[in-house]
C-alpha cells in the first residue's frame, strides 16, 4: 500500500465514522436505548437481587456487580453495530459505498471506530452510574483506567463478531433474534453477576472457561485490586489471548461477508 | 487490459454474460454495446434480469460467464479502475436519512477525495441543479419519494462520472415526480454523460434512450431505436368495450381493415384493441363512425401508447404478466 492510499484509506475510514457518529448525535434515543439497559441492570442487581447473592469481597456486593455490568455493557453494544450494518446491506446503502472508489476496509473500520467511541461514552457513564450507588475503584487511577480499556478492547472484539452476523443475516429482525442467543448465555453464564461457584456443576465447567468471564474477573481485578477475593491470576493474558483470538477469526469473516453483501 | 472487440468509441460492452443464482438463471448470455454519450435504454418485466446485468457492470456481483467492459476496464479484473468511472443510482439509495441533504452530498464528496471546501462546492451546486435548495438543510428522511430520488440522483454525479447506470429511476414516482426526474434526466444526458437506463416503461425508454434494447427472461429479445421498436409493436392502440356481448363479432367485423394486423379481443371483459401504427387520432375517428354505421354501441373509446405489454404481446406472442406468473410458477 502506497502512502497516498493509505492516506485514503483513513481518509474513507474517518469520513465513515463521522457519518456514523452524526446518526447517532441526530438520534440521541439510540444513546439513551444503549445506557438505559444497564443503568437498569445496575440498580436491579444493586438493590433486588443483590442482597440475595453472597459475596465476600470489601465494599460488598456493588463492588462485585460493576465490573460484570461493564463486561456485559460492552458485549450488549456490539448489537447495535450488527443491527446497523444490517439494516444498511438491506436498504443497499452498502452496495452504493462498495461502487465508490474507497478503501475496501473503510466501511467496517469507520463502524468500529464509532460504535467503539459510543461504547466508550457508555461505559463512562455507568461507572457514573455504579459511583452513584456504592461502588469505589480500590485498584489505583492506572488500573481504573486499564479496566476501562480491558472492557473497550474486549468490546471492540466482539464488534467483529456482531459486523459478520450483520452482514451475513442482512436482515434486522433476525439479527436482533439472533443477538439475543449469543449475547445472553455468554454474559449470564459467567461470573458477571455471581460467583460462578453457585452454578450447577455442568454450567460450572462452561463458565469457567469461557471468554466473559475471564474478562470480567480480569476487569474486577483492576476495579478492585489483585487481591485474595479478587485475584487477576491468569485471567489478564486469558482475556487478552481471547480478544486476539476472536478478532483473528471474525475479522476475516466480516470483511469477506461485507465483499460479498449483494 | 484485453478488449479486442471493445472500439474506442463503445463505453459499455457486453459479451455473452451469465449468471445464475442457485436454480434462477438471471442473466442467460446477453450481448450488447453502448455508444459513448448516448442513451442505452434496457427494457423488461419484473425478474427480467434488469438489476442483475446492473449489478455486474457496476462491479457488485461476479458474472459466471462472459466479459463486460466499462470505459475500456474490464468489470472484474479492473473493478477499481471502473469504480473511478461510474455513477450508480436507482432501486437502492446511498441516502442516510438522518443527515441533511447537504450533509449527504458532502459526505459522498470526501469519499470521492474532494477537499472539503470542494465537496461543499459540488454538494452546493448539485442542490440547486437538482431543485432541493430549500430542503438543502432538512433530514433527508423528511423529504418525499421524488426529492429522495433526485438527492440520491445527485450523490450518484457527485464525481462527474463518465457512465451512469440508473435502474429503475422512476419506478414508484408520481407522474409529475416522474416528469420532473426525465427533465433531470435529460440535462445531464445533454452533457455528455454516458447512461444506462433501466425501465418498465416503454414511454420512459421512449422519452430518454437513443438505443432500446428488451430483456425476457435473461435473454435480449429485440433490440434497435425507440422507433424500430415502436413500428415493429405498430404504434398506437384504439381500445373499447361492447356492453352488449353479442355485438362484439359485428364490432370486430366493422372495424376489421382499420389496423395493422388482427383486432385483439378479451371477450370476458368484451374489449377490442386495434394496433393503428402513428394514424391515432385518424384511426380513432374512422372507429367511431364504422361502429356507429354497423349500429354497435361501444363504451371507453380511447387512444392509448403501447404499453410494454403490447411489446410482449408483440414479440413474444404472451403478455409481459403472463411472464411474471411463469417466473413464479
Ligand atoms: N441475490 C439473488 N439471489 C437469488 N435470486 C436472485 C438474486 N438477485 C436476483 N435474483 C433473481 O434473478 C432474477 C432476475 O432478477 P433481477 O433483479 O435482475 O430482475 P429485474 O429485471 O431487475 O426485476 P425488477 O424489475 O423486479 O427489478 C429474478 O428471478 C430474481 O428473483
Ligand atoms: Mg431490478
Amino acid at each position: 500500500m502506497t502512502e497516498q492510499s493509505l492516506r485514503w484509506a483513513v481518509n474513507d475510514a474517518w469520513v465513515l465514522t463521522w457519518r456514523n457518529l452524526t446518526v447517532w448525535r441526530r438520534v440521541p434515543a439510540y444513546l439513551v436505548f444503549t445506557i438505559v439497559q444497564p443503568t437498569i441492570f445496575t440498580l436491579l442487581f444493586r438493590f433486588v437481587f443483590g442482597g440475595a447473592i453472597p459475596v465476600a469481597i470489601p465494599g460488598g456486593y456493588v463492588n462485585y456487580l460493576l465490573p460484570g455490568v461493564i463486561g456485559q455493557t460492552a458485549a450488549f453494544a456490539t448489537m447495535a453495530t450488527a443491527i446497523s450494518l444490517a439494516i444498511e446491506a438491506q436498504k443497499g446503502v452498502i452496495d452504493r459505498l462498495r461502487v465508490m472508489p474507497i478503501a475496501r476496509s473503510a466501511v467496517l473500520l469507520g463502524r468500529l471506530a464509532a460504535d467503539g467511541f459510543r461504547m466508550l461514552v457508555t461505559l463512562l457513564v455507568i461507572i457514573a452510574v455504579g459511583y452513584a450507588v456504592g461502588f469505589r475503584f480500590s485498584g489505583g487511577v492506572g488500573a481504573a483506567l486499564g479496566m476501562i480499556a480491558l472492557a473497550e478492547a474486549f468490546g471492540l472484539a466482539l464488534c467483529c463478531v456482531s459486523m459478520f452476523i450483520g452482514l451475513a443475516l442482512r436482515q434486522e429482525e433476525a439479527v436482533q433474534a439472533f443477538g439475543l442467543i449469543w449475547l445472553f448465555p455468554l454474559t449470564f453464564v459467567s461470573s458477571a453477576f455471581v460467583p460462578v461457584q453457585s452454578m450447577p456443576g455442568w454450567l460450572q465447567a462452561f463458565a469457567v472457561n469461557q471468554p466473559v468471564t475471564h474478562v470480567i474477573n480480569a476487569l474486577r481485578a483492576l476495579a478492585l485490586g489483585d487481591t485474595r477475593v479478587t485475584p487477576m491470576g491468569d485471567n489478564l493474558w486469558l482475556s487478552i489471548v481471547w480478544i486476539a483470538a476472536i478478532v483473528a477469526v471474525f475479522m476475516p469473516l466480516a470483511v469477506r461477508a461485507y465483499k460479498r453483501v449483494s | 487490459m484485453t478488449a479486442p472487440t471493445n472500439a474506442g468509441d463503445k463505453a459499455i460492452v457486453v459479451e455473452g454474460l451469465r449468471k445464475s443464482f442457485g436454480k434462477v438463471e438471471a442473466l442467460r448470455g446477453i450481448d450488447f454495446a453502448v455508444q459513448r454519450g448516448t442513451v442505452l435504454g434496457v427494457l423488461g418485466p419484473n425478474g427480467a434480469g434488469k438489476t442483475t446485468a446492473v449489478r455486474i457492470l457496476t462491479t457488485l456481483l461476479q458474472p459466471d460467464a462472459g466479459r463486460a467492459f466499462v470505459e475500456d476496464h474490464d468489470v472484474v479484473r479492473e473493478a477499481a479502475a471502473v469504480r473511478n468511472v461510474i455513477g450508480l443510482a436507482g432501486q437502492s439509495t446511498a441516502i442516510v436519512d438522518e443527515l441533511t441533504g447537504h450533509e449527504n452530498l458532502e459526505m459522498v464528496g470526501r469519499l470521492h477525495h474532494l477537499t472539503r471546501t470542494q465537496a461543499r462546492a459540488r454538494a452546493g451546486d448539485l442542490l440547486a441543479q437538482f431543485d432541493l435548495e430549500d430542503a438543502a438543510d432538512r433530514a433527508a428522511k423528511t423529504y418525499s419519494g421524488g426529492m429522495l430520488r433526485r438527492l440520491d440522483l445527485a450523490a450518484s454525479l457527485v464525481a462527474h462520472p463518465a457512465v451512469l447506470f440508473l435502474d429503475e429511476p422512476t419506478t414508484g414516482l408520481d407522474p409529475r415526480s416522474r416528469l420532473a426526474m426525465w427533465d433531470v434526466i435529460r440535462t445531464l444526458v445533454a452533457g455528455g454523460t454516458t447512461l444506462l437506463l433501466t425501465t418498465q416503461y416503454l414511454d420512459e425508454a421512449d422519452e430518454l434512450a437513443d438505443d432500446i434494447i428488451v430483456i425476457d427472461h435473461g435473454q435480449v429479445i429485440a433490440e434497435g431505436t425507440a422507433e424500430e421498436l415502436k413500428g415493429r409493436i405498430g404504434g398506437d392502440v384504439v381500445e373499447f368495450t361492447v356492453p352488449d356481448r353479442s355485438r362484439i363479432d359485428d364490432a370486430i367485423a366493422a372495424i376489421d381493415t382499420l389496423g395493422e394486423g388482427d383486432p385483439v379481443l378479451d371477450r370476458h371483459r368484451g374489449q377490442v384493441a386495434i394496433r393503428v401504427g402513428s394514424r391515432g387520432s385518424e384511426a380513432l375517428v374512422e372507429t367511431v363512425r364504422r361502429l356507429d354505421a354497423a349500429g354497435v354501441e361501444s363504451a371507453g373509446l380511447s387512444l392509448r401508447r403501447p404499453s410494454l405489454d403490447d411489446v410482449f404481446l408483440a414479440l413474444t406472442g404472451h403478455a409481459a404478466a403472463a411472464v411474471a406468473d411463469e417466473v413464479t410458477a
